[in-house]
C-alpha cells in the first residue's frame, strides 16, 4: 500500500497493510539541512527539501506542511520571535486593546507573503509525491488563533465577559481560516489539521465550548473544502469526542494524559485517532523506551483500523533526537503490522 | 475551631467552589462576607479559600475542570482577599522574599494562575515580570533578596535553560520552583534542570510555598 492508500483505509475504519505513522517533524528539516531554524522557513524551497528528506528517513505516512503557528500572526501584521531551538513565537500581541476589534479586517491570503511561501512549499511538494503521500496543510482554528491576537488572560476576559467583541473576533477570525485553509487544499494538500487547543476540556468547559468553540468548528469545518483533522495540542478530547464528531471532521487527536482504549472505544466508526505519544519526554526516551511506548500505543489503539500513530502535541519538538525518531519508525514498521498481534 | 463551625466551613467551602467554578462572583463574596463578624474571621476565610483553590486544582490536575476556571477562580479569590483583608485592616502574611517570573517567554497565564492563587493563600509575592533573561534574574534575585524564585514556562526550550539560570545561582541563598507545560509532560525535567520543587497546579505550588516559607523561618 502506498501512504495514501494506507491512511484512506483506516480512515473508514478498516485495517491497512499496518498502522500509519505521521510524525510531525517541521524544525528538524533545518537540523537536515544544516541551517539555523530561522533561515530554513525563510524559503519555500528549504521546507520542501527538509519535507522530502525526512519522510524518507522515517518512513513517514505524510508530508508536513506546517511552518510554524506565528505564521498566520504575521500574516495579520503581527510579529515572529525567532530561536534557535525552538518553535519561532509571535511577538507581544497585537490586539492591545479590545476597542480595536470592531475595525479588525480577516487578512487575503493572496496579500500575504507569508503565507505565500507555504502555498509555494504546497505545490512543489505536490509534484514531487502525487498521490502516493498526504500532504498535510495546517490552520490555526478562529477560536484558538486569539490567544496569539491577544495573549491568553486576555482572551479568557473577552471571551468570557464581551460576548459582542467575541462574536465579530470570531467573525474576521472565520474568514480568514476559511480562505487559508483552502488555498492549501487549492495548492495541493490533502486535508488540513485544524488546531484547536482552547476548546479542549484541558483549557475550557465542555458547557463554554458548545456555546464557542464548538459552533466556531462547525461553521468553519462546513466551510473548508477538503478532510479535517481537529487537533487540540497536547489537550485533552474524551469529554467531547461525540461533540467534535458532529463539527464534520474526520480525526480528533488523544492527549498522552488520556487512556488511548477509552479514547479509541468513543471515537468507534466516527473519528479516526490521532496520538499520543509524549513528545516532550521524547526527548530522552532510550531505544527500549520508545519501542515500547509505541508497542503498548498499537496493542491499545491501532486493531480495527481508526488509528493514526503520531505524537500528541502536533509537532516533535527539535531536541528530540534523531535516533529516537527513527526507533519510532522502526518499531511502527515491526508491531504495526495488521492483523496486530495482541 | 468548635465541632459547628468546623462543619460550616466544610459546607461554605463547598458552595464557595461552586461559585468559583461558576465565574459566580457576587455568591463568593456573599459566602465568604458570612465570616467577617466572626473572632477566627482571618484563619476561617483563609482555609476557606486555600481549600476550595486546592480542590480545584486538583480537580484540573485529574481532567475534571478547565484551565479557565482555575484562572477565574484565582483572580476572584485574589480579589476577594485582597478587598476584605484591607477592610479588616489586616496586613498579609509577612514571608520572606518571593518572587515569579516568566523565564525567557512570554506566556503570562501561569505565572497569573500561580501569582493569584499565592496572593489568595495571603503570601506577598513580587511580581517580576515576563521574558526575563538568566541574567536579569540573577541581578533580580541578588537586589531583592529573594529567597523564593518561582519560575513559569510553556517552551521545552525555555525550561531546559532553567538549569543554566541554576548555575548562575550557585552560592546564593535562594530555592527554585518550576511550573509549566514541559514540567507536566516530563515529570524528570525539573530534577534535570537543577530545580529545587515543581508545582503541578497551583494548590501543589501553594503547599510548596508554605512549606518553604515554613522552613525558612
Amino acid at each position: 500500500m502506498s501512504s495514501m492508500e494506507r491512511v484512506i483505509t483506516t480512515l473508514s475504519h478498516k485495517e491497512p497493510d499496518r498502522v500509519p505513522l505521521f510524525l510531525f517533524v517541521t524544525m528538524h528539516g533545518a537540523k537536515e539541512l544544516g541551517i539555523s531554524i530561522e533561515e530554513y522557513f525563510s524559503n519555500a524551497d528549504n521546507v520542501v527539501e527538509g519535507q522530502l528528506r525526512m519522510q524518507k528517513k522515517y518512513n513517514n505516512d505524510c508530508i508536513y506542511a506546517f511552518f510554524y503557528a506565528a505564521l498566520e500572526i504575521e500574516a495579520f501584521g503581527g510579529t515572529v520571535n525567532f530561536l534557535e531551538d525552538g518553535p519561532p513565537n509571535a511577538g507581544l500581541p497585537f490586539i492591545r486593546n479590545f476597542d480595536e476589534i470592531p475595525n479588525l479586517q480577516p487578512p487575503k491570503v493572496k496579500d500575504s507573503k507569508p503565507l505565500h511561501k507555504v502555498l509555494t512549499a504546497i505545490q512543489k511538494l505536490k509534484e514531487y509525491v502525487k498521490e502516493e503521500v498526504p500532504i498535510i496543510g495546517v490552520v490555526m482554528s478562529p477560536f484558538s488563533i486569539p490567544i496569539m491576537q491577544l495573549g491568553f488572560d486576555k482572551y479568557y476576559d473577552l471571551m468570557f465577559f464581551h460576548e459582542d467583541l467575541f462574536d465579530r473576533l470570531m467573525k474576521v477570525n472565520e474568514e480568514f481560516c476559511v480562505d487559508w485553509a483552502n488555498a492549501q487544499l487549492e495548492a495541493g494538500a490533502t486535508a488540513i489539521c485544524y488546531y484547536d487547543p482552547v476548546s479542549s476540556p484541558t483549557i475550557i468547559p465542555r458547557n463554554k465550548y458548545l456555546s464557542t468553540g464548538f459552533k466556531t468548528a462547525k461553521r468553519t469545518i462546513a466551510r473548508i473544502k477538503g478532510p479535517t483533522a481537529t487537533h487540540f495540542a497536547s489537550g485533552n478530547s474524551l469529554q467531547i469526542i461525540d461533540d467534535v464528531s458532529q463539527t464534520g471532521t474526520a480525526i480528533v487527536s488523544a492527549s498522552t494524559f488520556e487512556d488511548i482504549v477509552l479514547i479509541k472505544k468513543a471515537c468507534r466508526d466516527k473519528l479516526t485517532v490521532l496520538g499520543n505519544l509524549n513528545g516532550i519526554e521524547m526527548r530522552r526516551w532510550t531505544s527500549e523506551i520508545a519501542n515500547q511506548n509505541v508497542r503498548n500505543l498499537i496493542m491499545n489503539a491501532a486493531p480495527g483500523g481508526g488509528f493514526i500513530l503520531s505524537d500528541n502535541h502536533g509537532e516533535i519538538p527539535f531536541q528530540v533526537p534523531e535516533e529516537v525518531l527513527l526507533t519510532i519508525s522502526e518499531a511502527v514498521h515491526i508491531h504495526g503490522r495488521y492483523p496486530i498481534e495482541l | 475551631m468548635n465541632k459547628k463551625k468546623i462543619q460550616d466551613l466544610k459546607y461554605s467551602t463547598v458552595q464557595f467552589e461552586r461559585a468559583l467554578l461558576a465565574i459566580d462572583r457576587t455568591t463568593a463574596e456573599r459566602i465568604i462576607s458570612e465570616f467577617k463578624n466572626d473572632p477566627d474571621r482571618m484563619q476561617i476565610i483563609s482555609e476557606l479559600v486555600t481549600n476550595a483553590l486546592e480542590n480545584i486544582g486538583n480537580a484540573w490536575e485529574e481532567g475534571k475542570v478547565a484551565l479557565s476556571q482555575v484562572y477565574m477562580s484565582g483572580i476572584i479569590c485574589e480579589e476577594l482577599i485582597d478587598k476584605l483583608f484591607s477592610s479588616f485592616g489586616n496586613k498579609q502574611i509577612n514571608n520572606p522574599v518571593i518572587a515569579i517570573a516568566v523565564f525567557e517567554d512570554f506566556h503570562v497565564l501561569g505565572k497569573r494562575i500561580i501569582y493569584s492563587t499565592l496572593r489568595a493563600g495571603g503570601f506577598n509575592i513580587i511580581d517580576l515580570g515576563n521574558g526575563l533573561s538568566a541574567e536579569t534574574l540573577v541581578k533580580e534575585v541578588k537586589e531583592k533578596s529573594i529567597k523564593i524564585l518561582l519560575l513559569s514556562v510553556l517552551m521545552l526550550p525555555s525550561a531546559l535553560r532553567i538549569k543554566q539560570l541554576n548555575k548562575l545561582l550557585t552560592g546564593i541563598d535562594v530555592k527554585v520552583i518550576v511550573g509549566g507545560a514541559p514540567f507536566r509532560f516530563d515529570d524528570r525535567l525539573w530534577i534535570e534542570v537543577g530545580a529545587d520543587a515543581t508545582g503541578k497546579d497551583p494548590s501543589e505550588t501553594l503547599k510548596i510555598v508554605t512549606k518553604l516559607v515554613g522552613e525558612i523561618k
